[in-house]
């Protein structure tokens, strides 16, 4: 569904931030991004849909190659493609319903858009949105009136309105706390499965990324360490990922974690 | 470095010894520049007008008072005049600086090397020369009367109100307009969800000040034929009618305090 090959990023500064990355993503498995800050996860992401260009190789959607699209084809195409953010990225100064309906600017013309006029079925189906997130009451809330967990909620549902085939998720749950951070991380995971939906979450807690995916990616200095699933991840692994440390607790942790989560439902 | 080792003891110093003296020429020069200035301004001044000033301005303090309140009717349609050529001309100019503002702003301007410096010559240079010159300028091209005043104060607020718009434009959150940009919107779209509600705040805030600012310098534009009350003011001086000056003095004053008042109700009513 998603083919990464030979994706280069050398930024002006003459960092690369990518090194040749090759990547394939099945339609609707959703796979963690894992590595140490610099590592190149939010450059990675942001190479696909193209917010931050590519120096060299290609990007496929389903049978698209996005590397080499005019502006308006990328436009088309970005509108398969879902983002959320790591702080929310909502525009602050607009309602609810306003950020969620600005996830079908990419099928709206300009005025409609400008007007806010957009077509009811939009509405509609920001409506079913909101709702599923719970957040149906706060459609007419100023963005910026919201709390952290809420207004990342916000941010699922304009991705989703949007149609995607698949989410780019930029550390979802790095500005939240950790019990929010579960219920993001776990209504992004049901989301996706329920649609159908392909996603890659950067993220840094490890134990997070394995207690909801299917599959780990490991970036180190823009190449990838390790690919397999989250069971993989011993702490040799994790050390040539992120460098020597005692990864025994971390990983541990996770087991209690679930336990904890039992003992919670 | 000022520290200096003194039998094992370190002596610090907020100066070095050849820092010190060379600021201490610096300031010789200084006081020599101003005893030089202040003789050749003495030269040249006729001191008896001077000694003689606080006398002169009893006197015409004495011809002022008390203000000829009657004169207030004849003054009603050009205070008028006056605020409308404030509010007008402001008006005129967001209109224009919006534009320039977004052409000058370095993260939305078409291009860093063409458009952005035309753009900011634009700002600085309908900044740098003041209404009233404006005004006599445009007196000479359309002719004296109110629409010289409005255009003069357009042309003039351009450069403040575009300034201040890309500056505000400069700073907004990167990161909703690249949210905005990733859901496939238009150029168009992004600068209209991403870009103008983070940017409306500053621009209502800037607008309201800049209307404050006219509504002072349209009272002056009158004196060179731009409408407004400056007109009445400068006939009431060209006959010493100074009790007519006062009472122009006063509206003036009230019609400043008024448009203050307004304006921080605005702002504060944004903020």
């Amino acid at each position: 569904m998603l083919r990464l090959e030979k994706l280069v990023k050398t930024y002006k500064t003459g960092d690369q931030a990518l090194k040749a990355v090759e990547l394939t993503v099945p339609e609707g498995q959703v796979l963690a991004l894992i590595g140490p800050s610099g590592a190149g996860k939010s450059t990675l992401i942001r190479c696909i849909n193209r917010l931050v260009e590519p120096t060299s190789g290609k990007v496929y959607l389903g049978d698209v190659e996005l590397t080499g699209l005019s502006s308006g084809a990328l436009r088309r195409e970005r509108r398969r493609m879902g983002m959320i953010f790591q702080e929310y990225a909502l525009v602050e100064r607009l309602s609810v319903m306003e950020n969620v309906l600005s996830g079908r600017l990419g099928y709206v013309g300009f005025w409609r858009s400008f007007l806010r006029r957009f077509p009811q079925s939009d509405v509609d189906e920001a409506f079913r949105l909101l709702d599923r997130v719970g957040l149906a009451h706060m459609a007419d809330k100023r963005a910026d009136e919201l709390s952290g967990g809420q207004r990342q909620r916000v941010g699922i549902c304009r991705a989703l309105i949007q149609n995607p085939a698949l989410l780019l998720v930029d550390e979802p749950t790095a500005s939240l706390d950790p019990k929010t951070s579960r219920q993001i991380m776990r209504l992004i995971c049901e989301l996706c499965k329920e649609r159908g939906l392909a996603a890659i979450i950067n993220i840094h807690d490890v134990a997070l990324a394995q207690m909801f995916v299917q599959r780990v990616i490991g970036l180190r200095f823009g190449a990838v360490e390790f690919d397999g699933p989250p069971e993989g991840l011993t702490p040799d692994v994790l050390t040539t990922i992120y460098g020597e440390e005692d990864w025994e607790a971390t990983i541990e942790a996770v087991d209690d974690d679930e336990d904890d989560i039992e003992v919670a439902v | 470095m000022p520290v200096q080792d003194l039998k094992g003891q370190k002596i610090w110093q907020r100066r070095t010894g050849r820092e010190s003296i060379s600021h201490w020429i610096m300031w010789l020069i200084g006081v020599a520049i101003f005893a030089f200035c202040w003789q050749r301004i003495s030269e040249t001044t006729t001191w008896f007008f001077v000694w003689d000033a606080p006398r002169i301005a009893n006197d015409i303090w004495t011809r002022a008072t008390p203000p000829r309140w009657e004169y207030i009717t004849q003054l009603g349609q050009p205070i008028w005049d006056t605020l409308n050529i404030a509010t007008l001309g402001t008006i005129f100019s967001l209109i224009l600086a919006v534009p320039v503002a977004f052409l000058a702003a370095s993260n939305t301007t078409p291009s860093r090397y063409l458009i952005r410096p035309i753009a900011l010559l634009i700002i600085v240079s309908t900044r740098s020369i003041n209404s009233l010159i404006w005004a006599l300028l445009l007196i000479a091209i359309i002719g004296p009367g109110v629409f010289a005043g409005v255009i003069a104060i357009a042309i003039r607020s351009i450069g403040f109100c575009a300034k201040l718009l890309y500056e505000a434009i400069e700073e907004i959150d990167q990161t909703q307009v690249e949210a905005i940009t990733a859901t496939g919107a238009s150029r168009w779209q992004v600068m209209a969800y991403g870009i103008v509600p983070q940017i409306l705040p500053a621009f209502a805030g800037i607008a309201v000040f800049r209307w404050d600012i006219n509504i002072r310098e349209s009272t002056v534009l009158g004196l060179v034929g731009a409408g407004g009350i400056g007109l009445q003011l400068s006939s009431s001086l060209n006959v010493l009618a100074w009790p007519q000056v006062s009472l122009i003095l006063l509206v003036i004053l009230a019609a400043v305090v008024i448009s203050e008042w307004v304006s921080a109700k605005v702002r504060g009513a944004i903020i």
